[in-house]
């Protein structure tokens, strides 16, 4: 296949905007996919809470709303394919829950077999909530060669919803890792939707129009190499600079990008300004990704809770550091605490975080944060939410585990 | 004479684990020279108060990356800093003052 395709990208995490995905597909009428990306590192940690209350939960609830916001799309018959990690720890219960929304005959393939947790359970003394490799594009391509529009699939990593599509569209070889390095590169640019389109950009203050912010689209060429850009008419901007800085995003080594489809180098990449919110990303090279898949693991890790207090007036940040000292002494014996004061002499913000295994102990220290508002000093305020809530912790753990242990598998339902 | 990091390059930063990193790119590319030569890993390491900072470069973007070993206090949900992933430390590092030489200095 020649030609481009046009993958976008309108969820960057668990909590974005759920009106942004119909609100692309009605903009950008030339889309073939969309991804969605729900999971960050912890996300599966509080899946396994919810599943623990329900067995039917465990997935991302809150993807039946865009679910539901894009069957008009669906309904009038446009082919909108549609790939999302909202599975989280039970993507056939995402998917059969989906099933009762859509509005026509379609596809649904359900990705699973991403859960390790009792192979890695006994490697470590952590009380482990969950384990998750991260697959790769393969079983995603398997799905949508069997014709699948709407893929669900549990911990995938981030750039293989994009890669999956460009490789099953152009018929690339798994093998063919430059690439696949080019796809990945386009889906590490994506992933974070609008942080590609000025989001969190250093120059932010001169976008236009952040408020209507347009979402990314990556337009792959049978190369590999993309155009990033976003639909005509939003807001926000796709230049060099919002491209370097996305690109430059949470990686180590630039030269050895890992991904479960390939490993990428950066270093030979070459990034054109085409204008009008245009631009190009070619060069990339690739090689074989390890014989291992990346693991993330969440454990059991106590208990924290914290608070913050205002402090207006004259030495606002020397009472704030006094009444922080104060609020510890009360809570005496705790493993972990920070203190952080922020703001100026006349104005500071008091922020007091504390963490135990032991649940009373982070307890009582909720109970001594609000007298301060009568014991502490004048000026102090800023309370009305109230006491701090007692919350779980739970730790990340990134581990790997070897590929042979691991068996991706792909269903695929029918809805009718 | 002093210049402000900001002036001459855009960051950001994000979460790699217990470590943070945060990306540099030169404005423009006259800049690279300036970055590639006074903001060294150690430079960084001690803005931030981390030992063992790693610097790699990647000179068709005009960019360095530096990688920040267990900066963030255990990292994502472990860590009890309002900045438990890191996000802020691109534009904290922006405020860093390099000394450059006077004839350095860009135009």
């Amino acid at each position: 296949m020649t030609g481009t395709i046009r993958i976008g990208n309108a969820q960057a995490f668990w909590g974005d905007d759920p009106t942004a995905a119909a609100r692309l597909a009605t903009q950008a009428p030339a889309l073939d996919w969309l991804t969605l990306d729900y999971l960050a590192e912890v996300s599966m940690s509080i899946l396994a809470k919810q599943r623990e209350r329900d067995a039917s939960a465990g997935y991302a609830k809150d993807f039946l709303e865009v679910v539901q916001t894009l069957v008009p799309t669906w309904k009038s018959g446009r082919k909108l394919g549609l790939i999302t990690n909202a599975g989280g720890l039970n993507p056939r219960g995402c998917a059969d829950a989906c099933m009762k929304l859509l509005p026509r005959k379609m596809k649904v393939a359900v990705i699973s077999g991403d859960d390790v947790l009792e192979q890695i359970r006994p490697t470590t003394d952590k009380t482990l909530v969950t384990a998750n490799a991260y697959l790769g594009a393969a079983p995603v391509v398997e799905a949508i060669n069997a014709g699948a529009e709407l893929i669900i699939t549990g911990r995938v990593a981030d750039p293989s919803l994009t890669v999956a599509p460009a490789i099953a569209h152009f018929k690339w070889s798994a093998e063919d890792f430059d690439r696949i390095a080019g796809a990945t590169v386009a889906g590490h640019l994506i992933e974070c939707g609008t942080q590609v389109t000025g989001g969190i950009s250093t120059d932010w203050l001169s976008l236009p129009n952040v408020e209507n912010i347009g979402f990314p689209i990556a337009e792959i060429s049978s190369d590999g190499s993309c155009v990033i850009t976003k639909p005509p008419g939003t807001g926000g901007r796709v230049n060099e600079q919002t491209v370097k800085e996305q690109l430059l995003y949470e990686i180590g080594h630039p030269g050895n990008y890992l991904s479960p489809d390939a490993t990428v180098s950066f270093l030979t990449l070459k990034i054109k300004d085409e204008g009008n919110d245009r631009v190009r990303i070619s060069g990339a090279s690739g090689k074989a990704p390890p014989l291992t898949y990346k693991v993330s693991a969440t454990y059991r890790a106590g208990y924290r809770a914290s608070g913050s207090l205002t402090i207006y007036g004259r030495d606002a940040k020397t009472k704030a550091q006094r009444a922080g000292e104060v609020v510890l002494k009360r809570v005496g014996d705790v493993r972990r605490s920070n203190v952080e004061i922020i703001g100026d002499a006349n104005a500071a913000v008091l922020r007091i975080v504390v963490a135990d295994e032991r649940r009373e102990v982070v307890e009582n220290f909720t109970k001594q944060l609000m007298p301060l508002i009568s014991a502490g000093p004048q000026g102090i305020t800023g309370y009305a939410e109230g006491r701090p809530q007692v919350r779980e912790v739970f730790g990340y753990w990134p581990t790997t585990i070897g590929r042979e242990k691991v068996s991706p598998k792909v269903e695929i339902l029918e809805a009718t | 004479m002093k210049l402000r990091l900001g002036e001459i390059a855009y960051a950001r930063s994000g979460d790699k684990g217990a470590a943070a990193n945060v990306g540099v790119i030169a404005r423009k590319p006259q800049h690279f020279e300036l970055l590639w030569r006074h903001l060294t890993a150690d430079v960084v390491g001690k803005f931030f108060n981390v030992r063992d900072a790693v610097r790699y470069e990647l000179p068709n973007l005009g960019a360095l990356n530096f990688l920040l070993p267990e900066i963030l206090d255990g990292g994502g949900s472990v860590s009890l800093k309002t900045d438990a992933q890191g996000k802020a430390l691109g534009q904290r590092l922006l405020e860093l003052e390099l000394e450059i030489p006077d004839a350095e200095m860009p135009r």
